[in-house]
């Protein structure tokens, strides 16, 4: 995989984006479906990156509790709910990650 | 003071509480991308081709777990997606101005500078020199960006492998993902990706994040329909 092709395109899609409706502007309208759609775009996908991550180690599926990530994100998971601070949430679940290990 | 430099100002200084907040966040990634195996250039560099935080940290995470380059321009395309709507809601604002000008604002419509633009937008109505203020919020934006990139990929490089930072970068996304889920619609939305991302793990060339994610997509615009 080439990271800078991958950036590349990727960017100019993202700017695409942001051009379209500026350039487009009174030809083109953003249908109400989509815009529905929209909101659902951040929880679906990091979900979609969060859970595997957290619930798969080395390519199995392993809901224990020798798995340190999936117990660290917990940990994260009920940081963020009642802190709703990103840096905190880090340093906890970072925390939790290291004390884990050094149990394990 | 011109009239065009007065905007701009204000634009800047709209997007000071925004800088603080974001510049961490920049720092962030910088240490988190070059632990996830990209260059020094390319995670640099990164911040100012793409310029999209959360699609950034993404496509970090996707490097690190050796993500097909197509899925990783798909999945940048639908995290990004939402930016149509910000020219949406600025196109009338921006609508006489040269297509250089528009080339130039749409490069650095972020998030953070779309939000402080609307509202000063939507109460000062259309004036002539209105587009520095975009301008100003969104050039002190990028700057910050890549400064804070900077020095993140300067201390990451300090940080040894065996402190397990990658993982990191899972715990950046539940601190944006959880604070969202409050109501219905969002926590299924979450949960069915997440649960179809399991299911479709072994899927070749890691299309089940796409899978999961219109799963998700959908299931949450099915629920808020029926309500």
């Amino acid at each position: 995989m080439n990271i800078w092709l991958v950036m590349i395109i990727g960017g100019l899609i993202t700017f695409g984006m942001r051009f379209s409706l500026i350039y487009l502007f009174g030809r083109l309208e953003i249908p109400e479906t989509m815009r529905k759609a929209l909101h659902y775009v951040p929880p679906a996908v990091l979900s979609a990156i969060i859970i595997p991550e957290l619930l798969i180690r080395d390519g199995v599926l392993d809901v224990s509790l020798g798995n340190t990530r999936l117990l660290a994100g917990i940990v994260a998971i009920i940081t963020a709910w009642f802190s709703r601070s990103t840096l905190l949430t880090i340093l906890v679940g970072m925390a939790a990650l290291f004390v884990l290990q050094w149990l394990g | 003071m011109s009239e065009a430099r007065r905007n701009f100002i204000e634009g800047v200084r709209a997007e000071v509480p925004l800088l603080i907040g974001v510049f961490p966040f920049g720092m962030i990634y910088g240490a988190l991308a070059l632990n996830a195996g990209l260059s020094n250039a390319a995670a640099q560099m990164m911040s100012s081709i793409v310029f999209a935080g959360s699609a950034q940290f993404i496509t970090a995470q996707l490097v690190h777990d050796n993500t097909p380059a197509l899925v990783i321009i798909l999945t940048i395309t639908v995290v990004n997606l939402r930016h149509m709507l910000y020219s949406a809601s600025l196109a009338p604002y921006l609508k006489d101005l040269s297509l250089r000008w528009k080339v130039l604002l749409s490069y650095l419509l972020t998030d953070e500078a779309y939000a402080p633009s609307i509202l000063h937008y939507e109460k000062e109505g259309l004036q002539t020199h209105k587009h520095w203020f975009l301008l100003g919020a969104g050039f002190s934006l990028w700057f910050n960006w890549q400064v804070s990139t900077a020095i993140g990929i300067f201390l990451g490089a300090a940080i040894p492998e065996s402190w397990s930072l990658d993982f990191a970068l899972p715990l950046t996304f539940i601190a944006m993902v959880v604070p969202v889920l409050k109501k219905q619609p969002m926590i299924a939305a979450a949960l069915s990706a997440g649960f179809t991302a399991i299911l479709a793990y072994n899927l070749p060339f890691k299309l089940g994040l796409i899978l999961a994610a219109l799963v998700g997509i959908a299931v949450g615009t099915i629920l808020e329909g029926r309500k």
